[in-house]
Formats: C-alpha cells, sequence, structure tokens
C-alpha cells in the first residue's frame, strides 16, 4: 500500500506569528456601563456617540444570542477585552508604526501591496488604526479615506453622524447592538460625485491581543456617478482562548454610482466572526461584492444589500473554506424595493476534515419591483465524508413580475478526475488543489491579481496533506 | 535492434472483486506500435487503467516492468513521469482549470522544473497547429463544453507536448467523424515519428490504423490475449469478425488445449 498522510491543522506560520501583548491600554475584561463609559471616554466620542453607545448595550443586554445558527457556547463575553489600544498613536508615514506592529504586517505584506497598487491603505492592529495614507493624487480629486474617529471628530462629522448605523441599527441582532456600544476603529470613505478612483482602496484589520474582541466600522459614501474598489483582509495569530470579531459595514451607493467591496477573510481557527454588512443602492447604482472566508472558528456572514432605486444592480462572488473544527455559516442577502432591479448571487463552498459550511441566500422582491431579476447560484464541495455541506436558500416574491431563479449543487472532488490529472504525472495532492482551485475560480478571477494569488496560496496551504 | 520498454507478465487484475484480466503476456519495444483489438466487455480498457495505476483495478497477480522497473506498486502519477501515457476514452472536465494550465503544470511536474512561458507558448502553438486547433482551445477549461472530437484533439495535444516513450490511445479513435479520424492520425504520426514514441492502440475499428504503421497486432477476448501477428492481422479481422477468435478461446477453455 501507499503512504498516506493526514495532517490536521495546516502550516499558518506567517498569520500566526504573535507579538508580545504590549498594548499600553487594556480595558477590563466582560461588559457593563462603566466598561462602555470608559471606552467612550478613551475615544473622545462626542456627546451624541457617548448616549448612542449606552442605548446600544441596553439593546444589547435584552436581546436573545441567536439560536438558528453555528454554536456559540465558546464565546464568554464576559471573558472578552472589548477594547485593546496599541501602544502606539495613528501614523501617517510607515516609518513611524512601532517595529513590532510594522513587523507583522510586513510579514502579511501589506506595505508591499500598497506601493505596488494601492490607492491608500489603512491599517488596524487590534482596536485602533494605527496607519493611515492616501495617495496624494486620489486625495487631491477629494477623496476622503481617514479612520472613523477622526471623521466623527472633523468636518466629516455630521455626514458620519447621518450614516453611522443607520444601515445596521443595534437593534437588528445582539451582535449589531454590541458593535454599537465597543465599536472601535475601522475606516471612513467619502468619494465625491463623478470621481472615479482608479486604484483600490484597502484597510487591513489585524487582533494580535489574546481574549480579545475586534469592532471596527467600515462606513463608506460612494457619491453620485462615483466609482470606488475597496478591499479589506482580516487575519489573526492563535490563541487558545476565543477571540471575537464583531465589525460592522456600512456602504451607501449613490445614483449611478458603483462600489465594488473585496474581502479576503483570514482570520485564526479561535475567532468568533459575527460580522454584519449591508449596502444601499440608489437608482442605477452598482454594489458588487467579492467575499472570500477561510478562517474563523465560527462564522455568520451575509452581506445584504438593499436595491432601493429604480434599476439598481447588485452581484455578489463568494467562497467559503470550511476546514477542521471549523463552522462557517455565509451567504447573501438582497432587497429589491424598486423596480428593474437587478441582483446576482454566485457562491462556492467547499469543506473537508470534517469542516460545516451552510450557505444562506436571502431574496426578497417587493411589491413595487416590478421587472426585478434575481439569480442565484451555489455550488459545494465535500473533500470527505467527514465534511457537510448545507445550502438554505430563502425567497418571498410579492410581484409577479419579477424573473427569479435558484440553483444548487452539492459534489465530492472526482476520483476518476484525480486520476486522470495524476496520469499526467501530477502527484495527488496537487492535483486535488487544482480541482479545488479551479472550483474556486469564479472567485479569484474577480480579486486582483495579488490577491488572487494569496487565494490560491490559502487553498493550497489548506488543501495540504488533505489525502486521507 | 530497440530497447525493451514495457513487459507485461502474466498480468490477472480485478475490478470490486472481480477478475477482469487473467494472465496477460506482453512486450513493447521502443518505437513499436502494437494494436490491441477486441470485443465489447473483452477487458481491452481494464488494460489501459491497470498499466497507468488508476487505484480502481487491482492487481492480482503477475508484474508491469517498464525499462525493466517494477510499477505494480506505484501512483500514477510516478508512471507518468516514467514515460507512459494513456489517452482516455472518455477524459474528465475539470471546471476553471485551462488547458494550457494543466498542460504546462504537468510538464513541469515531469521535468522537476519551471518552463519558460514563451518556451512553453511556442511549443503549443505548433502542436495545436498541427492538430487545426484553434488557439483559444488552450484557454478554455478542460474539457468543459468539449464536443466528443475536441476531446478527443485535447487528449492528442497533450500526448505530442508532454511526449511520453509509450502512449496507451484508448479508442481515441471512436465516436469522431472521418475528418477528424485523419487530424488525430496525424498527430498520433507525429508522436511516433518525432519521439520514436512507442504505441499501445486499443480500438475496436481499423480507422485510425490506414495511416500509421503497426508493428503487432493483439486480439484480447475474455480477458485473454488470444492471438499475436503482424499489421496483417488487422484485415483478417475486419473480414472474419472476433467471432472466429473469442469461438477459438471458448474451445480452449473447454478443451484443455490445441
Amino acid at each position: 500500500m501507499k503512504d498516506k498522510t493526514y495532517v490536521d491543522d495546516v502550516d499558518r506560520s506567517v498569520y500566526d506569528i504573535r507579538n508580545e501583548d504590549k498594548d499600553s491600554y487594556r480595558i477590563r475584561e466582560g461588559l457593563d456601563r462603566s466598561v462602555v463609559e470608559r471606552i467612550s471616554e478613551e475615544k473622545k466620542d462626542p456627546e451624541w456617540m457617548r448616549q448612542f453607545r449606552l442605548q446600544a448595550l441596553e439593546i444589547y443586554n435584552k436581546m436573545p444570542l441567536p439560536d438558528w445558527g453555528p454554536p456559540l457556547d465558546g464565546l464568554d463575553m464576559d471573558h472578552i477585552a472589548t477594547y485593546v489600544r496599541p501602544n502606539t498613536k495613528m501614523a501617517a508615514k510607515w516609518s513611524d508604526v512601532p517595529k513590532e506592529i510594522k513587523d507583522t504586517f510586513e510579514q502579511l505584506g501589506i506595505p508591499e501591496a500598497e506601493r505596488r497598487s494601492l490607492a491608500g491603505v489603512g491599517a488596524q492592529y487590534d482596536s485602533e488604526l494605527v496607519y493611515h495614507s492616501i495617495r496624494r493624487e486620489v486625495a487631491e480629486q477629494g477623496v476622503v479615506y481617514t479612520d472613523l474617529e477622526s471623521a466623527l471628530l472633523g468636518e466629516y462629522g455630521e455626514m458620519v453622524r447621518r450614516h453611522f448605523m443607520k444601515l445596521v441599527t443595534p437593534s437588528d441582532h445582539k451582535f449589531a447592538a454590541l458593535h454599537g456600544a465597543v465599536w472601535s476603529g475601522g475606516s471612513f470613505v467619502y468619494v465625491p460625485p463623478g470621481v472615479s478612483v482608479e486604484i483600490p482602496l484597502q484597510s487591513y484589520f489585524r487582533l494580535n491581543a489574546p481574549g480579545a474582541g475586534q469592532f471596527e466600522h467600515t462606513l463608506i459614501i460612494v457619491d453620485e456617478g462615483a466609482d470606488l474598489h475597496f478591499i479589506e483582509g482580516c487575519s489573526a495569530p492563535k490563541y487558545n482562548v476565543a477571540n471575537l470579531h464583531a465589525g460592522c459595514v456600512e456602504l451607501f451607493v449613490g445614483k449611478g454610482a458603483k462600489l465594488r467591496y473585496s474581502t479576503i477573510e483570514n482570520w485564526s481557527k479561535n475567532m468568533y466572526n459575527l460580522n454584519t454588512k449591508r449596502a444601499l443602492v440608489e437608482e442605477g447604482g452598482v454594489m458588487e461584492w467579492v467575499s472570500g472566508s477561510f478562517g474563523s472558528r465560527v462564522s455568520y456572514l451575509y452581506p445584504m444589500t438593499i436595491l432601493k432605486g429604480k434599476g439598481a444592480r447588485m452581484e455578489f462572488t463568494g467562497i467559503t473554506f470550511a476546514g477542521k473544527g471549523q463552522n462557517l455559516d455565509t451567504g447573501a442577502k438582497v432587497v429589491h424595493a424598486a423596480p428593474d432591479t437587478v441582483s446576482y448571487i454566485n457562491t462556492r463552498s467547499i469543506s473537508k476534515s470534517g469542516g460545516v459550511s451552510t450557505f444562506r441566500s436571502a431574496v426578497t422582491i417587493g411589491k413595487q419591483a416590478v421587472g426585478a431579476k434575481s439569480a442565484v447560484s451555489c455550488q459545494s464541495l465535500m473533500l470527505d465524508s467527514q465534511s457537510r455541506s448545507d445550502t438554505i436558500p430563502a425567497m418571498d416574491i410579492r410581484t409577479r413580475h419579477a424573473d427569479v431563479g435558484h440553483e444548487a449543487r452539492i459534489g465530492r472532488i472526482s476520483d476518476e478526475a484525480v486520476f486522470y490529472l495524476m496520469s499526467r504525472g501530477i502527484p495527488e495532492e496537487e492535483a486535488r488543489a487544482m480541482i479545488v482551485s479551479g472550483f474556486a475560480d469564479n472567485v479569484s478571477k474577480e480579486l486582483p491579481l495579488e490577491y488572487a494569488v494569496e487565494m490560491n496560496n490559502l487553498i493550497r496551504l489548506e488543501m495540504k496533506g488533505s489525502i486521507g | 535492434m530497440s530497447e525493451r520498454l514495457l513487459d507485461v507478465e502474466n498480468l490477472s487484475v480485478s475490478v470490486d472483486g472481480r477478475e477482469l484480466l487473467h494472465g496477460i503476456d506482453l512486450h513493447i519495444k521502443e518505437g513499436e506500435t502494437h494494436v490491441l483489438m477486441g470485443p465489447n466487455g473483452a477487458g481491452k480498457s481494464t488494460l489501459g487503467y491497470a498499466l497507468m495505476g488508476h487505484p480502481r483495478y487491482q492487481i492480482d497477480g503477475g508484474q508491469i516492468l517498464f525499462r525493466g522497473k517494477r510499477l505494480n506498486e506505484e501512483t500514477p502519477d510516478k508512471r507518468a513521469k516514467e514515460g507512459l501515457f494513456l489517452s482516455f476514452q472518455s477524459p474528465l472536465e475539470v471546471p476553471g482549470l485551462p488547458l494550457s494550465t494543466f498542460i504546462r503544470n504537468a510538464l513541469e511536474q515531469r521535468r522537476g522544473s519551471r518552463i519558460r512561458l514563451w518556451d512553453f507558448q511556442k511549443e503549443l502553438q505548433e502542436a495545436l497547429n498541427l492538430l487545426q486547433m484553434d488557439g483559444k482551445y488552450a484557454e478554455r477549461e478542460l474539457n468543459v463544453g468539449f464536443s466528443g472530437g475536441e476531446k478527443k484533439k485535447a487528449e492528442i495535444l497533450q500526448l505530442l507536448l508532454l511526449k511520453p516513450s509509450l502512449a496507451i490511445l484508448d479508442e481515441t479513435d471512436s465516436g469522431l467523424d472521418v475528418d477528424a479520424v485523419r487530424t488525430v492520425s496525424r498527430g498520433v504520426e507525429a508522436y511516433q515519428k518525432s519521439q520514436k514514441g512507442a504505441l499501445l492502440i486499443i480500438t475496436h475499428s481499423t480507422g485510425i490504423l490506414q495511416e500509421l504503421h503497426v508493428d503487432y497486432t493483439h486480439i484480447l477476448a475474455d480477458g485473454r490475449i488470444v492471438k499475436t501477428g503482424d499489421a496483417s492481422l488487422i484485415g483478417e479481422i475486419s473480414k472474419l469478425g472476433f467471432e472466429a477468435y473469442t469461438g477459438q478461446e471458448k474451445q480452449q477453455a473447454a478443451g484443455g488445449g490445441v
């Protein structure tokens, strides 16, 4: 018999470099009014924000945990530090970022990516942005890219106030309420009317502190006829204690504007990723999501798009890869609230070594959305018999004048296809990785080249030792 | 004259516990072209798969030697690296994997080193031209949406680029129209000549053989090679059909030998 190898966990060494926890301030674990007040004080919130946080806390205390998704037993809110400030101030020059934080991001290739192909970069370390920069020519077009705190206190304060948690309200669900109470960090982007940002902006979120939560808030406003591509990357080293990510993303796409929002999420496998993302699209606007979920122990992630204006469109392309010990519940939601709106959801999910991957979609077509079109397609690939894959589509159609389609396929890697590739001289592990990469191709081809390469590397990393 | 290439000795093969090949002997030297014919279900494809190392095809007895090296326990990729190639009767589809990426990757695996894109493109283009294939095929997803004929051409394209020393062609001519058979034959002929490549052509028709030089012909029936001859045997089969030989086989089995 030939030797078979079986490796439970993959080498994530680049992502797993942890720095000594040298934060200058770490709030005590648990959550109560004094903790929230303390965070608000630390962050020098305007009064309305302080009130907002306290109200959100009240909602949080009243709301039950979700009981319809993956178990959250491992998450003990009494032992999560909701605010960890790194030992630095935000820097506008990379050289001013403290060395050990800088080294972490260097290892992850962040500044390199900026030099090569980005219009601006933000890097968040634990609860605060440590670096933010935007190319001069982009800033000169009137594009604003800054940390949310600066925006809140500066000339865009009123704009932030008008939009902050208006799409995702604290009463949405328990973790939205939690986010409202303890949010910290994140980015604010404003693209003025008619401005087209040719190269992407990127934010990178890194959670270094063990047993902590990250609650960054991303607010993007793309005004009429403007165009932006925003990229978000996330990672964390692995600890034995649970970490929590309950970020919130609110996207406003103006009339005739276009926003592409790409995420490659690679949290460590002790992370509870309970992230909420939502977009509002005005008449003729276009929202494109590209979403890759690789990390975390548990994910609840269903980016939602509200097609508010006539002829608004959205396209969601996603991939989820659930390995050993992971339970990833992902999907997409769309609300058609105007005539001639179009949505297209196309996802792939892969599960391996006992991983569980669930795809949920929710398509709502209102009475007024005459002539709406929606197509949902999801394909799942299970790499072994211990893994699970489920598809839960929901549709609520209130008009007879809509064109709606749904397609789901669940399959396994065919042994015949593996044999076919091997017969050409390709080793088994490589053959399987090629088949999985091919399966994920619809997503990788939507990504900028270097991210597509990273995604393929992640797949290869995940596939290593998967022959069993 | 030539070196020994493939020596199959008393090979028995079973699938899911059922023995399909019973003591096959077959010897192919470098550059030789052998034809394996026989009725449906005789075990022709089984032999191809077993030689290539399909995990479902269990070797119960005998051995496969390639240049004197025993291959019985080797995985398909190792066998490919030794110089074996199998053109599939029904090539598999792999969505998202472009044909050219696949071939280049396979070449790099076999050579153990990277190949410059420019060099690869040049070789690829030559092979595409020979097979009258549009350059677009190379960028299409492997076999996805290919017609029967396109799939077979893509197999021969791989043969030309991977340059094995022995190619097993499993029903490469089946389901092809006359023109496609001619194009495929041209590719196979180019392989024969340029690499001095040896061939084991599995077929139950004679179309593809008209334009190729053949050294030996074997008839496989009920999992046994019942007759071996030279190229003239093909003509004989065309006239008499397989029944004459399978009948003989049955008599042998019943009567205990001639």
